[in-house]
């Protein structure tokens, strides 16, 4: 791998040819062959075609993501061929430009390829009538129920009904009932009445997650989307099938009824439940997360993420978050402090002590620029410096063994070492023959690793930043609240070193403060060193300063992040 | 998580306790996979010859069928469903199939499906097969039996019949002991 950062994880493809085609009249130079969802190179297809011509061609069954179904016929379009002579020639029209013969019969744009000269028409009446047929079709047999329907304002059906739906139903028949509350599986229920029948679902659980749990029973109207009877749609991945619902037929028991999607203020983000790093969209209201949504990254997640990442975010809103900022008094008591104070005392305190007398455990959900902060700390003092590390069972699709965002990134700034943890143990030894006299703990219950309660009670200074409640905060003499990733920005490094950022969704309870920002000025009281008061600026500054990450800046991260060689 | 009313994955398929396919069943099933280039294709005629075997498709049949071709059971559960003459209830022993397509349907099929359920007396309103209570017989619709130049026709079991009248209709069911 070489030694410069890149967007791209793999190396550069070779040339493929270009063909000409037309959308709708403007002609446009397309690839021959184009990534299928496997990511094999195949023939482009017109819906492929009419994307890169920026034209949009309503489809439900298609996913770029997904094998292609074409069940859905939304995506029907007319076209054109250049017209061969009986000499097997072009025919040429008067004008010089060749002589298109135009299809008697539409075309799925999502399954059928492109040919050169190829004209695609998607906008002509015939075309129009066609999707309008397609959607009153759709909806002969479609509940009403958009009201108290969780897919309202994101669903496909709702939208193209906007464009090529009528106001009133011709269908004077009684529609076909179906089952409208199914228990899937621990996570999902299914409305059979709201389905289509894209079978994208389908296609997701079995090609995909390798679950081949989901199928469509019965016939004609009668069709039934169902999992075989007793068992139970219970995968790490089952949650996609809600994100690829272009319909409110798959509902997460999670999200459903809890609130509109149209008041979700959507915030890009990072999923922080393993090292694989998922890119996600935060959707909360009025500080509060309703859930997350997988975000599109061809080189890290696709467009998928899994149950676990997907649920992992309770925490962040529960009651007893850490809100104040706290100090013990020489009588051993804990009073509620304000942050100049605690930050002052802080810095005194770690000014007077010797070289080789202070010890830091970071967490490995913190931020790239927490660590670099760190360093710059552990490097005044001369501190031991560690993470823990979370591992659990890793599968073949998204999760990770490694349960933590950011183990990378604190190996790379020089936290911790390949082997996660493996200084805890002199860390340990030294507070246990009096050399170490100050521990700094970011997010992490100490009390669980080698440093149990009575080791932490031979600290002259225990110095700890987290966001919930545990055994080390209480034994805390300076407690400094800290923020969720969904409370503040920053940069985290995946387990394949892609430095990906996410932005901030909700404000911290009460006086909790971002850790970079509060770090920052812990750094500057000690060291001196002064200068990045604004996240951009702190990152720019890390990336020159750690040869890991020279060249990155925090505007060139872009939304999906930047490959770094690990 | 919500804590609204949900319902089970409904279950139209029905139980058949004892179950056990026979080693001429085995064999027949391991014969007919070979015809094929995967096991999944032999999926249909596994099923036929289950049904010839004991005369319906249940429960246990589908996911016998789906672990001997290496399938979920939902595979198959997709085809059984799929297939009206894939039965998922037990028949009568003499299954009466009347066509009810256009010649038939002018010729007079309606009426003699009419008057086989009034004989044997069974709801000639009621959609799909009906069966007596005796099990002997079962009376439905099917689609074009190709016999329209003599509508209207008839199947019992294996046999076709032509242009059935009433008297016909009565001479079949006496044949059917």
């Amino acid at each position: 791998m070489s030694n410069t950062a890149t967007t791209e994880t793999k190396p550069a493809a070779p040339a493929i040819e270009k063909i000409k085609v037309k959308v709708d009249g403007r002609e446009l130079e397309v690839p021959k062959l184009m990534p299928d969802w496997q990511g094999k190179l195949v023939p482009t297809t017109m819906i492929q075609a009419c994307e890169l011509a920026k034209t949009d061609v309503p489809h439900y069954c298609y996913h770029p993501k997904l094998p292609v179904a074409g069940n859905c016929r939304m995506c029907l379009v007319e076209f054109g061929t250049p017209a061969l002579g009986p000499d097997r020639k072009p025919v040429i029209n008067p004008d010089g430009t060749p002589k298109i013969a135009k299809s008697p019969r539409p075309a799925i744009a999502c399954a059928t390829p492109i040919s050169p000269g190829m004209e695609i028409y998607t906008q002509t009446p015939g075309v129009k009538q066609m999707r309008e047929g397609v959607l009153e079709f759709l909806l002969i047999n479609h509940p009403l129920d958009c009201p108290i329907c969780d897919q309202a304002g994101e669903c496909k059906l709702q939208e193209y009904s906007v464009d090529y739906g009528q106001s009133a139903s011709r269908f004077v028949e009684p529609k076909v009932h179906k089952p409208k509350a199914v228990d899937l599986g621990p996570r999902i229920v299914l409305d059979d009445e709201r389905c289509i029948l894209c079978t994208r679902c389908i296609r997701f659980t079995k090609d995909i997650a390798g679950d081949d749990a989901l199928g469509i029973v019965n016939r004609g109207s009668y069709n039934t989307l169902t999992a075989y009877p007793g068992k139970v749609f219970d995968n790490n991945y089952t949650l996609n099938t809600v994100d690829i619902c272009p319909v409110g037929a798959l509902t997460s028991k999670d999200f459903r009824f809890q609130m509109r999607v149209w008041f979700l203020k959507e915030t890009k983000s990072i999923c922080t439940s393993c090292a694989t790093g998922c890119n996600i969209i935060v959707g909360s209201r009025e500080e509060k997360v309703y859930r997350y949504t997988p975000r599109e990254n061809d080189a890290v997640n696709a467009c998928w993420m899994c149950d676990h990442g997907r649920l992992n975010y309770k925490w962040i809103g529960r009651a007893d978050r850490l809100a104040e900022v706290r100090r013990q008094t020489s009588e051993g008591r804990s009073e509620k402090t304000t942050w100049t104070v605690a930050l002052n005392e802080i810095a005194e305190k770690l000014k007077k002590a010797p070289h080789g007398s202070v010890a830091i455990v970071a967490s490995a959900r913190q931020t790239n620029e927490e660590f670099w902060l760190l360093k710059k700390l552990a490097d005044k003092f001369g501190a031991l410096t560690d993470s823990i590390g979370y591992f659990g069972e890793g599968d073949k699709l998204l999760l990770n063994v490694d349960r933590t965002p950011n183990r990378t990134g604190a190996r790379l700034i020089g936290i911790c070492q390949a082997n996660v943890g493996i200084k805890m143990m002199v860390i340990a030894d030294s507070i246990k023959v009096g050399k170490v006299k100050t521990l700094i703990v970011f997010g992490e219950d100490v009390t669980k690793s080698s440093l149990d309660a009575e080791l932490l009670g031979k600290l002259d200074t225990l110095i700890v930043s987290d966001i919930l409640p545990n055994e080390t905060t209480k034994r805390a003499h300076y407690l400094l609240p800290g923020c969720a990733h969904v409370e503040k920005r920053g940069t985290f490094t995946n387990i394949k070193g892609r430095v990906q950022k996410f932005m901030k969704a909700v404000e911290a309870p009460g006086d909790a403060r971002p850790e970079w920002e509060f770090l920052h000025d812990l750094v500057y009281n000690v060291t001196g060193q002064d200068g990045f008061l604004t996240i951009e600026g702190l990152f720019n500054e890390m990336a020159k300063d750690v040869p890991a990450f020279n060249g990155l800046t925090w505007a060139g991260l872009g939304d999906t992040g930047v490959t770094v060689p690990t | 998580m919500s804590t609204a009313h949900t319902e089970p994955i409904p279950n139209p398929l029905q139980r058949q306790s004892g179950f056990a396919a026979s080693a001429a069943l085995e064999a027949e099933v391991d014969e007919l996979v070979t015809h094929y280039p995967v096991k999944r294709a032999a999926a249909l005629m596994v099923l036929h010859a289950i049904q010839e075997q004991f005369g319906w498709i249940s429960q246990e049949a589908v996911e016998w069928t789906a672990r001997k071709l290496e399938l979920q059971p939902i595979n198959v559960y997709e085809l059984v469903t799929f297939y009206p003459m894939l039965r998922q209830q037990p028949m009568g022993k003499y299954q009466i199939k009347v066509c009810r397509t256009l010649s038939c349907a002018l010729g007079g099929g309606c009426e003699l499906h009419q008057y086989f359920c009034e004989k044997l007396g069974l709801n000639a309103h009621a959609h799909g097969p009906q069966t007596t209570k005796d099990g002997k017989f079962t009376v439905e619709f099917v689609e074009c039996l190709a016999g329209c130049g003599t509508a209207p026709v008839m199947m019992c079991n294996d046999a076709f019949y032509e242009g059935v009248s009433h008297k016909k209709a009565d001479e079949i069911l006496g044949g059917c002991q």
